[in-house]
């Protein structure tokens, strides 16, 4: 409980070596670094196919819809609430972008076509987030129970919008947004990094990070101690649905179609990768680093599984098992007392 | 007169649910004469049954403080127990499949309540995972083939009531009527006439004090994630009586569409709240509505939109915080005027 305010934390960074390191990156990511060589090496010794290139570009072009998705889950967890509705978000903002696409000449559009629709899909998804985050701060209502409702109005507004079908017909040159490389990388990949970098940055230092630890520390205490924690919590869920709509389109270009219920799935992982990540799930505590390792090593698990040709309904009992072995650990220690100061300073 | 102005004022939410019921209903039955027919009324009574047994469930969950997603899953997953083992054993009975579920279910949700008062993780965390690996482990063993061969006395239509109306419609009341009756019937004792359920509230409320009370924690934890659990065995049960057969993934998605309606029904996240009269309201509220889109000729695809939108605006102004500052803007107007 030491390192209740991460942004004042800096000034102690000085350390040096190990300890250094541990303190700059916190203490959960060493262990997750370490996960992520150990799961890394068993799928190599298992699999031959593994540590090749083909390998790494599957997970590569996958992890970007799963890491926005993500970091749009952080934020409202990191303030002690939940996003429930962000997999639909992303759903209907890739759809705001779709009909922009056919209103103005469909595979003929212009790039311009292009901004305007990924603006609006922003849009969209910001306009969501927006009216979550007023109910949220206004009323009190609890982050679960709204987040569910929006869930079901968008599902339900974009299933009464496309009738359950697929709208796909996208002009060429969107597709490297989806399959293109940069230099080697993929380009989804650079824009999930750049969104990282952005996120780690705000969370760390920006005064909405610091005011989003508060709020899930001790919302009253933090309104007390003169932050506008309604301001706060509204910019929250607003840049969680913008996160969204990034993901949202970034889903459009790889898969050259938009449906709803594309990604469900994605949900369960998102609140995975969190917890996995250290973040606490009564809010409060939880970095932005240890999250993408976590990400990481959940993308390696499900590549190695597709290429060890897993049953997909065994890996989704294996995911729930896995959520489950991270808080039991968690719990152990906090209990225990090993691994150090034991996570992100629960018990 | 004046006792029920007083019961109606103690129970706000209670009041403006029955208030909003009698008004859409008013509306509903000037807009489509069908919908006040005995016909309609036992359907929707028929369709709604499940959903019900799964709400008074969730309730005792949600006055304990706790939340489960998993329960419409394990629903599943008791199907299919019941059934391979009763197929296997000859056919069983009511009592035999009642008592198989029930058994089922108890487990199921015990092993929600290890995970969240063993190990003090957090009850939204421990149902989403338990959610995926019975849905997982089910689709896994069954690969998804759904049963169709399925005892007599399971699939045999029971109807409790009928009756031909005057236009020749058949109106029948059915079996899951009956145990959703026995359902809410038993939940409204557990929290109502007995200490368990007082002390229910009181954990909900507030589980630190309760514990300083000399309350039994761990029988806080199981006794409502058992009680939901044995609920979601015998609604799935009911739900096989009415559908005719076991799909593994038939229920997926219900757990949300409970959960909405029983919030609605004033039961809080975070506990200490509710009541059974309100849930069953909140259920009643939720398909009166989709029965009424329906008999006016409404997109059926609009349905989720328009109840999602509604569960929004409920949450919205059923608050506290939003009563609280209405009031006093109100009280300041009064003083100022």
């Amino acid at each position: 409980m030491v390192e209740a305010v991460p942004g004042l934390r800096s000034k102690r960074r000085r350390a040096s070596g190990l300890a250094g390191l541990a303190a700059a990156v916190g203490p959960e990511a060493i262990g997750l670094a370490v996960a992520l060589i150990a799961v890394i090496a068993i799928f190599s010794v298992f699999s031959p196919r593994f540590l090749t290139r083909a390998t790494f570009d599957s997970a590569a072009f996958q992890l970007p819809e799963l890491g926005l998705l993500t970091l749009a889950m952080l934020m409202p967890i990191i303030s002690g609430g939940l996003n429930l509705s962000v997999t639909f978000t992303a759903n209907i903002c890739g759809l705001t972008l779709a009909w922009v696409f056919h209103a103005y000449g469909g595979m003929d559009a212009g790039p311009m076509v292009f901004l305007v629709g990924s603006l609006a899909a922003l849009c969209v998804g910001a306009a969501t987030g927006l009216v979550m985050g007023m109910v949220i701060a206004f009323t009190g209502a609890h982050p679960i129970l709204v987040s569910l409702s929006m869930m079901i109005f968008v599902r339900g507004l974009g299933e009464f919008l496309t009738r359950g079908g697929d709208i796909s017909g996208f002009p060429d040159f969107i597709r490297p947004i989806g399959h293109g490389t940069l230099l080697g990388i993929p380009i989804p990949m650079l824009i999930l990094i750049a969104a990282f970098v952005v996120w780690h940055v705000m969370m760390s230092r920006g005064r909405l990070g610091f005011g989003t630890y508060m709020i899930g520390s001790n919302i009253e205490a933090t309104r007390y101690s003169g932050v506008n924690t309604k301001r706060v919590l509204v910019m929250i869920y607003v840049l969680s649905g913008v996160m969204c709509g990034i993901a949202g389109i970034i889903m459009l270009a790889r898969f050259n179609s938009v449906r709803v219920g594309h990604g469900e799935a994605y949900l369960l992982i998102t609140v995975l990768a969190c917890f996995l990540g250290g973040v606490n799930p009564f809010g409060g505590f939880g970095r932005v680093t240890s999250v993408f390792l976590a990400l990481v090593i959940l993308q390696v698990l499900s590549s190695g599984l597709n290429l060890l040709g897993a049953n997909q309904h065994l890996a989704t009992a294996m995911w729930g098992i896995l959520l489950i072995a991270v808080m039991v650990l968690r719990w152990a220690s906090a209990r225990f007392g090993f691994f150090g100061r034991g996570g992100s300073g629960e018990g | 007169m004046r006792s029920l102005t007083r019961k109606l004022r103690a129970s706000p939410t209670e009041s403006w649910l029955l208030g909003l019921l009698v008004v859409i209903s008013v509306a509903l039955s000037f807009a489509a004469p069908e919908y006040l027919t005995f016909a309609n009324l036992f359907n929707l009574l028929n369709t709604s049954s499940v959903n019900l047994i799964f709400a008074v469930g969730l309730l005792v969950v949600l006055i304990s403080g706790g939340i489960d997603i998993s329960f419409a899953v394990a629903a599943s997953v008791v199907q299919y127990v019941v059934a391979t083992i009763l197929i296997d054993a000859g056919g069983g009975g009511w009592v035999s499949g009642v008592l198989l579920a029930a058994a089922v279910g108890i487990a199921l949700g015990a092993v929600n309540a290890i995970f969240i008062y063993g190990f003090g993780i957090i009850s939204i965390v421990v149902t989403i995972a338990t959610f995926n690996i019975f849905f997982g482990l089910l689709m896994f063993v069954t690969h998804g083939v759904s049963i169709y061969a399925l005892p007599e006395w399971w699939t045999h239509r029971t109807v409790l009531l009928s009756f031909q109306q005057a236009n020749g419609l058949w109106a029948d009341l059915t079996l899951p009527v009956l145990i959703m009756a026995i359902g809410v019937a038993a939940t409204f004792v557990l929290v109502r006439h007995t200490t368990t359920g007082r002390q229910l509230y009181a954990f909900g409320d507030n589980p630190e004090g309760a514990r300083r009370l000399g309350i039994n924690i761990a029988a806080m934890h199981f006794i409502p994630y058992c009680w939901l659990g044995m609920m979601a065995g015998i609604g799935g049960l009911a739900q096989v009586h009415y559908t005719q057969e076991v799909v593994p993934n038939a229920l997926i998605g219900r757990e949300l569409d409970v959960l909405a309606a029983v919030v609605l029904g004033g039961a809080r996240l975070g506990g200490g709240r509710g009541s059974v009269l309100g849930c069953v309201l909140g259920v009643f509220l939720v398909s009166v509505t989709q029965n009424g889109l329906n008999l006016l000729g409404i997109s059926p695809y609009a349905f989720k939109m328009i109840i999602g939108a509604i569960i929004l605006v409920a949450i919205t102004l059923s608050s506290e915080q939003l009563t609280r500052m209405l009031s006093v803007r109100r009280r300041t107007a009064d003083q100022h005027g």
